[in-house]
């Protein structure tokens, strides 16, 4: 099938319901492989057994970073190319990225109060974060405010795109600015900074978040086609009503 | 499994952890749930999308 027949919201709808089983037992899988190890993986001989938050505090701050990413090539989408589905799926992505930067606060703040001795400062990084935190909630304040949904994906795709800019200033803010929060560690160059031990159930912790994403995604996105039907179907019921 | 002084900060980050992934799982379940009710309650009242009409005439 072409790629662009999934433009076609009914042809991604019959794809998607028989994707979405595979998905969701993949992340499974991998979720039961990831803790199994994660609760194997030796201590960390300075941080001991806090280490484990890293394997979901890590792949948590990713997948926040990454659902903006996906938000910001459908915001393209929208804008540049006006591809049907390109809303469709920045609306569905922007709930699930406020959910896993939620998480990534949540569980850095809970790893932080042990090793730094506190839950939170206002340094580059997590203040960074917050600030994508709080975006993610205009975005979804913006798609709840505006009625039509095409004007509604409009406004949110230009907050999106300037919100992007966001993402190097997470990334990098460890390294622009002194910072409580650790150096990039796996991400580097040079390759990753992490003993295999801890190394491997992070990399499939963060597999099994991509895949939860992927699956919620996908859900969130035949939901909001769903959605689109009703309305349409319940304005086509209101006209025929007032002829 | 010994997590150590700081046990009741691992097992707060994971319970923490869990609940948003049920959440998030709930909200989209519930959603479909009520998206799905929506459209049959529209198709049993014979509300049919226009590209629905145009397929049931040719």
């Amino acid at each position: 099938m072409p790629l662009i027949d999934l433009a076609n919201p009914t042809r991604f709808l019959a794809l998607s319901a028989r994707i979405l089983p595979w998905l969701a037992a993949a992340t499974l899988a991998a979720f039961a492989v990831g803790i199994h190890l994660g609760i194997n993986a030796p201590d960390d001989y300075q941080q001991g057994a806090t280490v484990k938050i890293m394997f979901i505090h890590v792949p948590a701050a990713w997948l926040a970073m990454a659902s903006w990413t996906v938000m910001t090539i459908a915001a393209l989408g929208t804008l540049v190319w006006r591809h049907p589905l390109a809303d469709v799926a920045a609306k569905a992505a922007a709930p699930l990225g406020c959910a896993f930067t939620a998480m990534c606060l949540i569980t850095g703040m809970l790893w932080g109060r042990p090793m730094w001795g506190t839950y939170w400062v206002w340094d580059g990084r997590l203040t960074s974060v917050l600030v994508l935190f709080l975006m993610y909630l205009g975005v979804l304040a913006l798609w709840r405010t505006v009625d039509d949904p095409s004007r509604a994906a409009r406004a949110a795709a230009v907050l999106t795109l300037v919100g992007a800019i966001n993402l190097p200033i997470i990334k990098f803010s460890v390294d622009w600015w002194a910072t409580l929060h650790q150096p990039a560690s796996v991400l580097r160059l040079g390759g990753p900074a992490i003993h295999g031990s801890l190394l491997s159930p992070l990399l499939v912790m963060a597999l099994a978040f991509l895949l939860l994403f992927l699956t919620l995604h996908l859900a969130a996105m035949r939901n909001e086609i769903m959605r689109r039907r009703v309305r349409t179907m319940m304005m086509l019921q209101a006209e025929a009503a007032g002829r | 499994m010994n997590l150590g002084p700081h046990a009741a900060f691992i097992i707060g980050a994971y319970g923490a952890a869990a609940l948003i992934v049920a959440v998030m799982i709930a909200w989209v379940a519930f959603d479909h749930w009520r998206q799905a009710r929506a459209l049959a309650d529209l198709e049993t009242r014979g509300v049919t999308r226009r590209s629905e009409q145009r397929e049931a005439t040719t």
